[in-house]
């Protein structure tokens, strides 16, 4: 069947032009403002050559962002990955409240970041205060005080909120599995935890794929949890890169250089996440 | 599974269940205590329940224009995000060119752009235009959820059968009427999980609007609680009755569209 070129142009046209101007133009600006001295105020802009991202490395702030970024992101996967599947456990053992338990996992990942963020750093400051001087446990006092605690306080905060949404991708997954499988490794006398490690995890090897590249993307990428929660501080002690790049640019007016490490943030993600889904999807068993 | 066994999994079922319900349980007892209450005892319940923090974080975060300002954007932006997604999606998979297959490549590639690599461009591009309104800010959702969209509807579009196209056209139907009378209809599952994954990200974003409409009188909930919280930091009571204020509407959504909801945050997740 052939349609006309303006049939074409005319289904296709809108989307595309808001996508372009949108996302492929201020792209390719953005690309180019990374080699210019631009700082968003002055219509002169002169090109500087690979200056800014020289400038990236000597930065300190964003080094120790980078770094504080990726310890994050390392603990925080791992966190969210393993209670997501343990909650998913949970709740495919067909007891009478898993409906409602399911629920309540899956509430919090509904509510944007920067509200819960506001919500935790109550429970921290607060919460945490009174419940250790009624126990005596001098560890839940001065959370978010020093980078520990913010960074643990972040990492809890990204647990609570995203792991009802791996719960909800592993439950698809497991529910997958045909269950003569497991019936037949249960006669077989295998049992909970091996049917679990030998036929279970095998098989939902799929969906932790998608699992991983969606708390990796999301946790490097953070930065209304990070806003709301700590601020970045102490001293910008739990700053990540995200907030680094947003203050770069409009606290201290270096757009040249903001643009440079959001430039270098973007091929960042793009490598790490494309060869994690290349990996796992490499070792992912056929059925 | 024995019983015994099923009793201590309920057990830690409750219990994990009290455990992600605490935080909620934390801020609404203390969104109903003063100030003072509220300093001597942040766990346990108020005295008296009087909604004296929650009628002043209303009035302070004017929360029915804001509301209405966020309604505004998400509704508005999203029934743009399907007619033109749905359309794109539909025209890209029904043909087979080298054009058609590099756009479709943009759109999905483009997923792995983050925010802050398009930023500041951006603000400064649309402000040329003088978009940085809510008008505009619906554009810029249109751009942004493109990619997702298209993505989805694409990959359901696969499934319908060619045959069909060809006999509406057969019957007379050009391009516009075979996609609105035959194809869109048919299109109604997809349509429901594009239009709860935007709902989520539109109404909770933050950065973006931040950049784009962040003046008194356009500001949506995610913006008004930013800005009230800022300054009500010492005055916890009044801060929690805001974020309390804050949450009841995606409760109220999560309540009544729970089924979808999970259903299309699995659809999008895993296809």
């Amino acid at each position: 069947m052939k349609r006309s070129k303006l049939a074409f142009w005319g289904f296709v046209g809108p989307s595309l032009f808001a996508f372009s101007l949108v996302v492929i133009i201020p792209l390719l600006v953005g690309i180019y403002y990374s080699f210019t001295d631009w700082n968003g105020i002055r219509s002169q802009v002169n090109f500087v050559g690979l200056t800014n991202y020289l400038d990236i490395f000597k930065d300190e702030g964003f080094v120790q962002a980078f770094i504080f970024t990726t310890k994050f992101t390392i603990a925080s996967v791992i966190s969210i990955n393993i209670m997501g599947f343990s909650l998913a456990l949970l709740v495919t053992r067909k007891l009478k409240i898993s409906n409602a338990l399911r629920t309540i996992f899956f509430m919090p990942n509904l509510i944007g970041g920067l509200i819960l963020g506001f919500i935790w750093q109550f429970i921290f400051t607060k919460g945490f205060a009174t419940l250790g001087e009624l126990t005596g446990q001098r560890w839940l006092l001065g959370w978010l005080s020093n980078q520990e605690t913010g960074f643990w306080g972040m990492v809890i905060l990204m647990a609570w909120q995203m792991s009802g949404y791996l719960m909800v991708i592993y439950v698809a997954a497991i529910q997958n599995i045909p269950k003569e499988l497991v019936e037949a490794a249960q006669i077989d006398g295998a049992n909970a935890w091996e049917r679990t490690k030998h036929i279970i995890f095998p098989l939902v090897r799929p969906a932790f794929t998608v699992s991983l590249f969606l708390t990796l993307s999301n946790s490097f990428k953070l930065y209304d949890q990070n806003l709301s929660l700590t601020g970045g501080g102490p001293a910008n002690s739990t700053q990540m890169i995200a907030m680094n790049i947003y203050n770069t640019a409009f606290k201290f007016n270096e757009m040249g250089v903001a643009q440079a490490k959001a430039v270098v943030f973007f091929l960042v993600i793009g490598v790490i996440t494309i060869s994690q889904v290349y990996i796992t999807k490499k070792s992912e068993v056929e059925m | 599974m024995n019983k015994g066994n099923k009793v201590i999994l309920r057990i830690i079922g409750i219990l994990t269940g009290l455990l992600f319900l605490s935080p909620f349980y934390i801020v609404v007892i203390n969104a109903f205590k003063t100030k003072k209450e509220l300093f001597m005892d942040t766990l346990g319940l108020p005295n008296s329940f009087s909604f004296d923090n929650f009628v002043e974080a209303w009035k302070r975060l004017d929360f029915l224009s804001v509301f209405f300002n966020s309604l505004i954007i998400t509704v508005g932006s999203i029934v743009f995000i399907i007619i033109f997604s749905s359309m794109a999606a539909w025209m890209l998979q029904r043909t087979k060119s080298k054009l058609s297959n590099l756009i479709f490549f943009g759109y999905i590639a483009a997923m792995l752009i983050p925010f802050q690599a398009v930023m500041l461009p951006l603000v400064r591009v649309m402000g040329n235009l003088n978009l940085l309104n809510i008008p505009g800010l619906m554009f810029m959702y249109v751009g942004f959820g493109s990619s997702l969209s298209i993505f989805l509807y694409h990959g359901f579009v696969k499934g319908i059968p060619t045959a069909l196209d060809e006999a509406a056209t057969i019957d007379g139907c050009n391009s516009w009427q075979t996609f609105w009378h035959i194809i869109f209809p048919i299109l109604k599952p997809i349509t429901i999980t594009v239009a709860i994954l935007n709902t989520v990200w539109i109404w909770n974003d933050f950065l973006l609007p931040s950049l784009v409409i962040n003046r008194p009188g356009t500001r949506t909930i995610p913006l008004a609680t930013f800005f009230f919280f800022g300054e009500y930091t010492k005055q916890w009571h009044l801060a929690l009755a805001g974020l309390g204020l804050a949450i009841i509407p995606v409760i109220i959504f999560y309540f009544f569209a729970q089924k979808h909801i999970i259903e299309s945050v699995t659809a999008g997740s895993v296809k």
